[in-house]
């Protein structure tokens, strides 16, 4: 189940019979950091809509998808976004993402793709049979490359942002691909102001990245502030989880194998990030609502990315991934 | 919800978010830039600044403690250099590639900072990282003093608008904390600096590995009374003097959702407007008022700078992505003619009379630069004569459009006064540019209408008009194969006539030489011809080697859809050097000609010809029909 994020005893009620204090957050209305940050998405979502043919936003159900699925609607209203979601599904997301993410699409009527790497499912690739890079790679990376090719998308819009790793932090707002979906880092095109070339040669793409200056917490405040829905997957709850080397991971479904004798213990748990769910670590977290997982952030002592265990591998990993295209 | 039952827990967290919201959302944003040059110690500074500040996280930590054990520099210690060198391959050499990122925030304000490559190979990342920038802060190693670097990077700044410089003596601990070393440094450079139009200077002298006035004052230089680096960076104030311009917004993207609305989408760069404001739309000076500002949260009462709006007007009007919607009391200038600084970013030089396409606000127009005035030598900012410009190479340049368009000098505003050039054939973005002035205003040249039109004269001859290009290597056939067309043509009652490269360089083109500018200047005169003689009515026949594929490129796109076919006569290089009609190539071999195409100056073959003629083994009447059947075909 997923929940409006906001919740009703706070002073912005989602649905018009619940509450009535007035909204705290009119205050704000003058809000500059992030309305900056909102108009400067805007504008790159509006050049992408202008200046690609056939442009998709890449959408993976988490926080960052959604602040950019809003700021879709903000960018074209009043006319319903004019660019279609992809979701690359990897068959191992928590379901209710897939749940949500059927729903949202059908709410803000934004035509949704799905692609599933059949070659993968066919081979029977998973996390638990292939390990985590090779599942990755085959259901992730390279089901997006099919998806990219068969669509033959010119621009694919992501939610990276650029203080999330150290090779996000050098990537451009418009990121240069060439045919075989390669990331050329040591040769990227000079990108002055926010004047974006668009200009690519047939088989080539564009990935494009209107959240690049936002940070995680930015993305909680803007969240907030906007009362967009995310997965409660983001709030505590108890969980049945089991450790593996010092991760917690959530028993999603009964494709997780356990080792003898282990038994899926409920613990009160939220993910800082939403992925495969054998692949996401959750944290311990009391913080059941949206407002006290800010207060938890604020307080924060690891970043987000910790959660993903891809990462862990080396950690020029991500700067190879992302050469060889995963998003 | 049972109101009694309310969690307390939230409640708490919902006032405490409230005031956080409210503090995050005051915080003025300083975007800054840090340049230097390499082991200066750009690195290191960031890192402690990002450390000092509290934002390393505790996995992050870890992590730097393994690599600095496995790549630092620090006999294990930490290496805050590790953490802002983003890319393997630059940890692995040790220097800054591209520009990184990075994001923190104090009590007081929040931070943006592009930290830049030193190297002069890089200085297009730089530009990258200081377009958006309000500041930068200038690294000196103060052993070293000012260096070359020193100056490029400052010029770099001031050409990009930076009006505030933190000059970040470093390194004071290898000088003995020496207060003289510093002063000597301080003047040095402010002098550079006034050179160059910066005003606002502020010096510090630090040391970023043992963290001495990063940010907190340093307890070695009694004898300095300033701020710390952060604390400056805190307090400066950087404000633009609020713009004098009327409205301006570059519209983006026109909504559409039905019949109803229509809506001009863009972000307000400068002013502000309300509804029933008049507005012009430039270049067209259609002008209407405001009926509504529409945004998703309702529409507004007043947008202004900085906002991303859709203006619906009151009447339906004829505007399109790129116009600039103006105040009417104010509206900016339109001219297709400029002065402008060009920074060349690629690796195959500016060359004048060579058509780019020009991105600036929202508008994508062709551009060419007429002529350099000089070069800028980014070391030493003199001034230089110059017929192209190099990598890296800075040009006080007239640029000439196909369109005329709405500007500002930068000066006044960015958006509508800064644009980038984009190469034709690659796609690559080759140059960044500011706009000074406009040379001629546009207002007053108007096409010559004329009654008797293209259509009509080719009604009388009884033929569809065509250019038939054909290029080639020298002796490679070009010549030989188009008269031959002719000819034939002729016969059958076309009306033709053939521009020969020889011939047009006797009269037209005599006071153009063979280096690659006067090449470029060739093929367009020659092209401009063809297209008057195609207006004309005629089949025209050029026989041009026109060796660069950018100019084959933009003679073509001086015609109508079907009117141009490029005939590529490919004979190899060995064959035409043997045959060699006019003893050419045997001089450009013993080097009594230079810049002779195939020896030592490239020919780029056609990717797409309409025609590709091999010749070897086909006679010329073969070869001749080929050409007249593609052209006779549709
Ligand atoms: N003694 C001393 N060494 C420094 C200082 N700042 C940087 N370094 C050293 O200078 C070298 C180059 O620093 P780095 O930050 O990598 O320079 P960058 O190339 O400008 O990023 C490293 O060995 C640093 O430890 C300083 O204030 N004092």
């Amino acid at each position: 189940m997923a929940v409006a994020v906001m919740p009703e005893e706070s002073n912005a009620p989602r649905t018009p019979e619940s509450g009535s204090k007035p909204p705290r957050v009119e205050a704000l209305a003058q809000a500059s950091h992030l309305k900056r940050l909102e108009a400067e998405s805007i504008h790159i979502l509006r050049e992408v809509a202008a200046e690609f043919a056939n442009p998709v936003m890449l959408y993976s159900v988490g926080k960052d998808s959604s602040v950019l699925l809003h700021l879709m609607q903000k960018a074209f209203y009043p006319a319903p976004p004019p660019i279609p979601l992809l979701h690359v599904d990897t068959t191992w997301k928590f379901r209710e993402m897939i749940a949500f993410r059927d729903r949202r699409a059908k709410e803000t009527g934004c035509r949704l793709l799905v692609h599933i790497n059949q070659e993968g499912v066919a081979q029977g690739v998973g996390p638990f049979t292939h390990g985590a890079t090779v599942h990755t790679d085959i259901m992730k990376t390279q089901a997006l490359k099919q998806a990219l090719n068969q669509h033959k998308f010119d621009a694919a819009i992501g939610g990276a942002r650029r203080d999330e790793e150290k090779s996000r932090a050098k990537e451009r707002v418009f990121s240069f691909r060439n045919a075989q979906q390669r990331w050329d880092p040591k040769n990227q095109r000079p990108e002055l102001w926010n004047l974006y070339n668009a200009r690519i040669h047939k088989g080539e793409s564009v990935r494009v990245f209107p959240l690049s200056n936002w940070t995680e917490l930015d993305i909680w405040l803007y969240i907030y502030r906007e009362k967009i829905e995310v997965p409660s997957l983001y709030l505590a709850k108890e969980r049945p989880v089991v450790e593996r080397e010092g991760q917690l991971i959530m028993v999603d479904d009964e494709r997780m194998p356990l080792e003898p004798g282990e038994v899926p213990q409920m613990r009160k748990v939220r993910f800082r990030t939403l992925g495969c769910y054998p692949l996401t670590a959750a944290i311990e977290s009391e913080a059941d609502t949206l407002p006290k997982v800010i207060q938890e952030m604020l307080v924060a002592r690891t970043s987000e990315r910790q959660g993903r265990i891809i990462d862990h591998d080396t950690s020029a990993s991500m700067e190879k991934k992302k050469q060889e295209g995963y998003f | 919800m049972d109101m009694e039952a309310m969690d307390q827990g939230t409640a708490g967290a919902v006032t405490a978010i409230d005031d956080y919201l409210q503090r995050h959302e005051s915080k003025s944003l300083l975007r800054f830039i840090t340049c230097g040059s390499v082991d200066d110690g750009k690195s290191t500074l960031l890192g402690r600044l990002l450390y000092d500040t509290k934002l390393l996280f505790d996995d992050q930590l870890a992590a730097l403690e393994g690599e600095s054990l496995r790549h630092g520099t620090q006999n294990g210690e930490l290496d805050f250099a590790l953490l802002v060198d983003g890319l393997s391959a630059e940890r692995e050499q040790g220097i800054t590639i591209d520009v990184a990122y990075r994001f923190f925030s104090t009590d007081r304000r929040k931070f943006i900072v592009a930290d830049c490559p030193g190297h002069e190979q890089y200085t297009r990342n730089m530009a990258t990282g200081a377009s958006t920038a309000d500041l930068a802060v200038v690294l000196v190693d103060a052993r070293k003093g000012l260096l070359t670097q020193t100056r490029r990077h400052t010029y770099i700044c001031s050409l990009l608008g930076i009006r505030h410089v933190l000059l970040a003596v470093n390194k004071m601990d290898l000088v003995g904390y020496a207060q003289s070393t510093f002063k000597r440094i301080e003047s040095d450079y402010r002098l550079v600096a006034a050179q160059m139009g910066i005003e606002q200077v502020t010096a510090i002298p630090l040391s970023a590995l043992r963290g001495e006035n990063v940010s907190s004052r340093s307890q070695a230089m009694g004898w300095y009374g300033g701020p710390s680096l952060l604390e400056h960076l805190e307090t400066v104030q950087v404000e633009r003097a609020t713009s004098k311009l009327g409205f301006r917004m570059p519209v983006q993207w026109v909504c559409r959702p039905n019949q109803n609305f229509r809506g001009y989408a863009g972000q307000v760069v400068a002013g502000s407007i309300a509804p029933g404001d008049e507005v012009v739309a430039l270049p067209s000076g259609v002008r209407s008022r405001v009926a509504r500002i529409v945004t998703a949260d309702g529409d507004l009462p007043r947008a202004s700078a900085g906002d991303a709006v859709a203006i619906q007007l009151e009447d339906e009007r004829d505007i399109s992505r790129g116009d600039v919607l103006a105040a009417t009391a104010s509206p900016p200038q339109v001219a297709d003619q400029f002065a402008a600084h060009v920074l060349w970013m690629d690796q195959a030089a500016l060359l004048p009379g060579r058509p780019y396409w020009m991105k600036i606000g929202a508008r994508l127009v062709t551009a060419q630069v007429t002529e350099i005035k000089h070069r800028v030598d980014v070391n030493t900012q003199e001034k230089r004569p110059a017929k192209r410009l190099e990598l890296n190479e800075v040009g006080y340049c007239n640029l000439g459009l196909d369109h005329a368009i709405a500007f500002e000098s930068y000066e006044d505003c960015r958006e509508l006064g800064g644009f980038i050039l984009i190469d034709r054939q690659t796609n690559a973005t080759v140059a960044a540019g500011t706009l000074a002035f406009a040379l001629r205003r546009a207002d007053n040249i108007h096409w010559q209408h004329t009654d008797v039109d293209r259509a009509a004269r080719a009604r009388i001859k009884g033929q569809a008009p065509a250019c038939l290009w054909f290029t080639g290597l020298s002796g490679s056939g070009k010549s030989t194969i188009a008269n031959a067309v002719e000819r034939r043509l002729h016969a059958m009652g076309y009306h033709t006539y053939m521009l020969d490269g020889d011939n047009v360089r006797h009269g037209l083109n005599r006071d153009l030489g063979f280096t690659e500018e006067d090449r470029v200047e060739n093929i367009r005169r020659v092209a401009e011809v063809a297209r008057l003689m195609v207006d004309a009515g005629l089949i025209v026949l050029v026989s041009f080697i026109s060796p660069f594929r950018s100019e084959r490129n933009m003679a073509r796109t001086l015609f109508g859809e079907g009117e141009f076919r490029e005939v590529f006569v490919d004979t190899p290089l060995e064959v035409c050097a043997q045959r060699d009609p006019k003893g050419l190539y045997a001089k450009a071999r013993a080097g009594q000609i230079k810049n002779f195409t195939g020896i030592d100056s490239p020919y780029e073959r056609p990717e797409r010809p309409e025609l590709h003629l091999q010749t070897q083994g086909v006679s010329v009447d073969e070869l001749a029909q080929r050409v007249i059947d593609t052209l006779l075909a549709n």
